[in-house]
């Protein structure tokens, strides 16, 4: 009986010293955190998706703590709710960035871009690129083996099997830029997603010239500078057989969408996504042969009554 | 028991379809187009315009580096345009195009077939002059020859060592030069070995070209210094740091260069380039390759001029049989499939295999069971699947601290490997993210 007494008395006196031992341990290494940073990962979305450019939430929200001007910082993710609500917390001036999408530049279906080989590797884009040019003519454009599919962690991706090209499903996507590095050959950007998810650009990354891009594909950019010249905002510039529209400047009067002899140039969402390839098709059927001029004049006027239409809803 | 490398290695079938047929000379085509990178390095610069008449051996793109090579026209005519064409490398590139006309040859070029034996030009001579023909590597690693011979300071050559191994299944290109030019291929080994300042040098040839091994060892007598050194027949036996270990018995530390052993390897089809260009003043314009396949009519092995369309050259040897699924540059086991038949054959073309459509399909991958019959057959003692896992992960610092810089790229791992798994295309991406890491740290 005794031997358990004691067994009993021996044990606690043991807990009791560890435990007085412990508590003087921990307030010597105590380590202060601010306690911000626990309520502004609270506040972001915990996707942990590294669009910020930090390494998960907890690791942007020790950053947004730590700085003294949070106006740079932009959670992809939450977009300006989520930022407003951290700039509160942390009692910080926010400027509302303007959202942004994925977009995938690059409309070489197997339509429009044939295939000239094939390829049989290991089904990995950066494989590919790192081994030759594609399968096609085309050594810019889409690769079509998903690498950008894998790389999204939010279902916002997938690919198309009838076009072989990835398709971003706007709603889900949260702009991270997982996809934009995933890419070997950068064909995706995040691109302002405009007014009522509005937006144009171009969609070809081809830099060859005009002649090769046009054989390779059917919709490639060719560099012809005639959007750029009919751009009256000064938003789109030709470099390398290329032409690239900044979204800053850019007013959506969509005059180069019309121009282009190639149908390089998308508009998005402008009359609802489903119709717009409807619209599209007829300037590009009319197009191949030689009668370029009246593709260039005739739709123009259309699309023309169009715009002023759409712009004006815009403003609304 | 006959020598070879220390660790590793595979034994593919053989194949040496086109052993048998003699170096003939391809007709010239109408048209050729010669890109101006064909080595590693730098590309060349073009110093020749649309329209410009040029001649046989004749300068078109000036070496832009040291590591770099001057590139010569391989036939005669006017330029017809400069133009990025599809070459073999599978990526468009700056080729200069010239269109045929007649055979005119630069006049200080000796054409006769007569040997020159008596070496008159100095060691540096020689260097400037390897240099100046543009001579590459020609097992198909096209490192510029001039950048070799010029053995840096501080360090001193020992021995040359002259690459006739030709371990790819299939190639003969080798096997034939030195049969048909024995002598020639042993004069250029002494300029070499002159422009090294060493006395010793060693023929590896492997034991499946015992013809090849018989005849240099009778014509060897005749020269001081050469020794033909018979090896056991392994894959991958040509790459320069298993030649060493197999023919001196010295291994190259990870990350260094042959010469840190006192070695220096050359190709024998280099040292063939060279004899011709020390002692006929012969530019580098063209090349032995093998055309070979099991279903080809002809299997056969041509002197081209660098320019000529692959599809000539498969037209020389009986035409594209049907069953083609594959038509490869280089051999089996390192060459690269081509995208299109238009591309130009160039210096690094040591053959052309055109593989049946059975033979060519990749079969399903699976999973890895951890076998380690990858680690087992490495060349370079690494462990491939850890280095496919890592390369897939992007976990670079780890590829690095792994040696995935003395990859080979030889695919003896991703022969072997009974899952099927693409071991060595993860490997060689993971190796081009570590060495753009490696640049940008420096």
């Amino acid at each position: 009986m005794s031997i358990i007494a004691i067994t009993i008395l021996a044990l606690c006196a043991i807990g009791v010293t560890a435990a007085i031992i412990l508590y003087f341990v921990a307030q010597k290494f105590k380590v202060y955190e601010d306690p911000r940073i626990d309520e502004v990962e609270e506040a972001l979305p915990a996707a942990n998706c590294g669009g910020c450019g930090y390494p998960g939430c907890r690791g942007f929200a020790e950053a947004l703590v730590k700085a003294d001007d949070i106006s740079n910082f932009n959670c992809p993710v939450g977009g300006a709710a989520v930022m407003s609500h951290v700039g509160a917390l942390l009692g910080h001036e926010v400027k509302a960035a303007d959202p942004t999408v994925a977009v995938v530049r690059c409309n070489g279906t197997c339509e429009n871009r044939p295939k000239t080989n094939q390829y049989d590797g290991a089904a990995s884009c950066s494989i590919a690129a790192s081994l030759y040019s594609g399968e096609t003519g085309c050594q810019h454009g889409c690769l079509g083996l998903g690498e950008c599919v894998e790389a999204c962690n939010f279902d916002a991706m997938y690919m198309d099997e009838e076009t072989g090209l990835p398709v971003i499903i706007e709603d889900k996507c949260v702009s991270c830029g997982a996809c934009v590095k995933a890419c070997p050959n950068n064909i995706i950007e995040l691109r302002k997603k405009g007014p009522k998810s509005r937006r144009i650009f171009v969609s070809c990354v081809n830099k060859d010239k005009g002649a090769v891009a046009k054989k390779a594909c059917n919709v490639a950019c060719i560099g012809c500078r005639k959007c750029e010249k009919e751009c009256p905002f000064d938003a789109i510039t030709v470099e390398n057989n290329l032409a690239y529209i900044d979204y800053n400047k850019c007013k959506l009067c969509r005059k180069c969408v019309v121009v282009c002899p190639t149908n390089a140039i998308h508009e998005l969402n402008f009359p609802p996504r489903k119709e717009k390839p409807a619209a599209k098709p007829d300037a590009k059927t009319v197009k191949p042969a030689t009668a370029k001029t009246e593709v260039k004049d005739a739709p123009k006027a259309e699309p023309k009554a169009n715009d002023s239409k759409e712009e004006t809803s815009d403003n609304k | 028991m006959l020598k070879t490398f220390s660790i590793g290695g595979i034994h593919p079938a053989e194949n040496k379809l086109s052993a048998e047929s003699a170096i003939q000379a391809l007709p010239i085509p109408q048209m050729v187009s010669i890109p101006i990178s064909q080595h590693i390095g730098a590309p060349a610069t073009a110093i020749v315009k649309k329209g410009d008449e040029v001649k046989v051996g004749q300068l078109i793109a000036k070496s832009s580096g040291f590591v770099s090579a001057n590139i010569h026209s391989s036939v005669s005519g006017a330029v017809f345009k400069l133009d990025d064409i599809m070459d073999a490398s599978g990526f468009r590139r700056t080729s200069i195009i010239i269109k045929v006309d007649g055979d005119e040859w630069l006049e200080h070029i000796d054409r006769s077939e007569e040997l020159v034996k008596d070496i008159k030009a100095s060691k540096e001579e020689i260097i400037k002059q390897v240099g100046d023909a543009g001579i590459v590597g020609l097992g198909g690693a096209t490192f510029p020859a001039h950048v070799k011979l010029s053995v840096p300071p501080g360090k001193t050559a020992e021995v040359l060592i002259i690459n006739a191994v030709e371990c790819e299944p299939y190639l003969t290109s080798d096997h034939r030069i030195m049969l048909e030019k024995g002598d020639e291929v042993l004069v250029g080994t002494q300029i070499l070995m002159k422009a090294l300042e060493v006395n010793k040098a060693i023929i590896g040839i492997e034991n499946n070209k015992p013809d090849a091994i018989a005849h240099l060892t009778k014509l060897a007598a005749n020269y001081n210094g050469i020794e033909i050194c018979p090896l056991k027949t392994q894959y991958p036996q040509g790459g320069e740091k298993q030649l060493i270990s197999a023919t001196i018995k010295r291994e190259v530390p990870s990350g260094a260069l042959p010469i840190e052993v006192g070695a220096v390897v050359q190709n024998v089809g280099t040292a063939y380039a060279v004899y011709e260009a020390v002692q006929k003043n012969k530019p580098l314009f063209e090349r032995v390759a093998t055309v070979t396949g099991k279903s080809l009519k002809n299997p056969s092995n041509w002197m081209f001029r660098i320019g000529t369309p692959v599809k000539d050259i498969i037209e020389a040897a009986g035409g594209m049989p049907e069953d083609t699924g594959k038509i490869v540059g280089g051999g089996p086991m390192m060459g690269k499939a081509l995208s299109s038949i238009d591309v130009p054959l160039t210096k690094g073309s040591s053959g052309l295999l055109l593989l049946p459509k059975e033979e060519t399909a990749r079969k399903a991958t699976k999973a890895c069971i951890r076998c380690g019959k990858c680690v087992s057959v490495c060349p370079m003692g690494l462990e491939p699947y850890l280095l496919m896992v890592c390369a897939d992960k992007k976990d670079y610092e780890r590829l690095e601290k792994d040696a995935v810089m003395d990859c080979i790229e030889c695919g003896s791992c991703s022969f072997t490997c009974p899952a099927h798994r693409p071991l060595l295309d993860y490997i060689r991406l993971g190796k081009g993210k570590v060495a753009q890491i490696m640049r940008a740290r420096k």
